[in-house]
């Protein structure tokens, strides 16, 4: 059930130097929702993030966290939130208990308080059993599922977490994911951002497309496949394809891409486009429903960003 | 408890750490110290007269306590802070619950000043035991051990502040400190110095509180004692407020 909102943005602007990052984003995020921001690499997701938790001031635009204005009051905002960072900031010095029990103190609970709340959080983590081991003997996925135990420290009911799965092996991918199921099935709500597709399409029950420093799409994940793109893809690869696209692709298929040796070819009916495949034995071909990937590239493009 | 205090989280999270090393820390507190002492108040000390109108081991002492503060304080602000600004990201962390860039600056700034308070204390035990110490006034060097510590983490975390890399704590030890170290009357009276030495040494902030903590150590009274006070004082208040600052810029 969603509730009331828990994030307001409005018309949010952030330059550094002179590269205006944000360009004017306005989004709202209810309770119980997992809203996810998506965008190539420099799109300004992560700053859209830090701006809300007032971790950067904006130079415009207003904010309010749990209804109360940010960066004014960001840092009483952020007793109540949990926040899971891009990258890894857990405390090389201290144990996987330790580092809970730390984290715990700045947010001014007590030691006790702290105490009684350890052994769930290693237990949600999947670290009973690595405790008092040091950070440095964890894998990447056991840190990364240790930072969001860490997040859960004050008992958040707002999560924000920037690229959670970015580097983890598909295996620890998946057991991240169930993590986070578990929160949005306790009530709780995750704003993340992402550059995985299936993860958006998975988690999340709104997403929005963000390219240079504005949104380009917003909408639940399954109505923005239906909105923007055509029901199904065929894929053909192999040598020779440079030929088929020209001669059938383009005139077949609603809207055809060549990328490298590979025709993307996004239709409503496929079945004229796959009789033309009949006569090429050498072609390989690959059909499946459109899904959120293929809005991604449509609307950012397939040229490489760094 | 009030939310000017709480950078009290910040010394905590250093302190429990710092307690995972303590015999190495000790070792280096009191056993660094105690073979300087030795090695350079005997061995020197019996080639020279009176130094400064005092033996050298007396001399060379209140110096080694004004050196070991400024030395633990600068290591601490420079090198393990640097480490939980960069490498570590623990500031970061840090900013991620209830906590400001001035809780952090703050509570860094009171640590590393905490640290040289230990070595300075500790130097002045190693004295104690030696027999070195003249007067109970010794127990006022106490606060101005802490004024001094303050002076040069202030001083160090603005170097933090702006480093890239720790190459960078090169230039301020070999261009600052070590310089400051021979011109500040700790291992010689600045007397010995030429005139134009002596008048840069005389605001240094070494120099303030080898002064302080020689009168006080010795009891003899100490020309000037409000004006290097105060001294220190604006030193390590400067420090903090520009750290403060340059960390905020850095970090946002």
């Amino acid at each position: 059930m969603l509730g009331a909102t828990v994030l307001t943005v409005r018309n949010l602007h952030k330059k550094f130097a002179d590269l205006e990052v944000v360009r004017g984003v306005s989004f709202e995020v209810k309770a119980g929702e997992c809203y996810g921001l998506l965008g190539p690499n420099g799109a300004g997701k992560t700053t859209t993030l830090r701006c809300c938790l007032g971790l950067t001031a904006p130079d415009a635009g207003e904010i309010r966290l749990d209804s109360l204005p940010v960066p004014a009051r960001a840092r009483e905002a952020r007793a109540r939130v949990g926040v899971v960072p891009q990258f890894d900031n857990l405390d090389p010095d201290f144990t996987v208990r330790e580092n809970l029990a730390i984290f715990g103190r700045y947010f001014g609970l007590s030691r006790g308080s702290v105490a009684a709340r350890v052994p769930y959080l290693l237990e949600y983590a999947g670290l009973v059993e690595k405790a008092d081991a040091p950070i440095e003997a964890l894998s990447g996925g056991m840190k990364r599922r240790l930072t969001i135990a860490r997040a859960l420290v004050n008992d958040p009911r707002v999560l924000f977490l920037d690229e959670p799965t970015t580097g983890l092996d598909p295996q620890a991918r998946h057991v991240v994911w169930e993590r986070l199921k578990r929160l949005l099935a306790e009530g709780r709500t995750i704003i993340l951002t992402t550059h995985f597709m299936d993860e958006a399409q998975r988690l999340c029950n709104r997403v929005a497309i963000m390219d240079h420093g504005a949104f380009i799409a917003e909408a639940p994940p399954h109505s923005l496949i239906e909105r923007e793109i055509e029901p199904v893809v065929i894929e053909v690869y192999g040598e020779g394809v440079a030929d088929w696209f020209d001669a059938h692709a383009k005139r077949l298929a609603a809207r055809a891409e060549l990328s490298g040796d590979t025709a993307f070819c996004y239709c409503r009916d496929p079945e004229p486009l796959l009789a033309t495949l009949s006569g090429h034995p050498d072609l390989r071909v690959l059909r499946r429903s459109a899904n959120l990937e293929d809005v991604f590239l449509k609307l950012t493009g397939r040229d490489l960003r760094d | 408890m009030t939310d000017a205090l709480r950078f009290r989280h910040v010394v905590y999270r250093n302190y429990r750490v710092w307690r995972k090393l303590l015999y190495a820390s000790l070792v280096g507190n009191l056993v660094d110290p105690l073979f300087w002492l030795v090695g350079l108040g005997f061995g020197l000390g019996s080639l020279l007269p009176t130094v400064g109108g005092m033996p050298y081991l007396q001399f060379l002492g209140t110096g080694m306590v004004c050196y070991g503060v400024m030395y633990s304080t600068s290591f601490e602000a420079l090198w393990s802070a640097f480490a939980r600004l960069k490498q570590q990201r623990t500031w970061e962390g840090i900013l991620h619950a209830p906590m400001t860039v001035t809780d952090i600056v703050v509570g860094e700034w009171v640590w590393a000043a905490l640290k040289g308070t230990l070595s300075g204390v500790a130097i002045l035990s190693v004295m104690t035991v030696l027999g070195l110490v003249r007067s109970p006034s010794a127990f006022l060097a106490l606060p101005v051990i802490v004024l001094t510590g303050l002076a040069f983490a202030g001083i160090a975390l603005i170097v933090t502040a702006v480093a890239r890399t720790y190459d960078h704590f090169v230039y301020y030890f070999t261009l600052f400190i070590t310089p400051m170290m021979l011109v500040s009357g700790v291992f010689f009276p600045t007397a010995q110095l030429p005139p134009a030495v002596q008048a840069v040494a005389q605001v240094l902030p070494l120099s303030h509180a080898t002064q302080l903590v020689r009168g006080l150590v010795l009891g003899r009274p100490v020309a000037g004692a409000a004006g290097h006070l105060l001294a220190l004082f604006l030193i390590g208040l400067m420090g903090i407020c520009v750290a403060r600052w340059l960390v905020a810029r850095r970090l946002r």
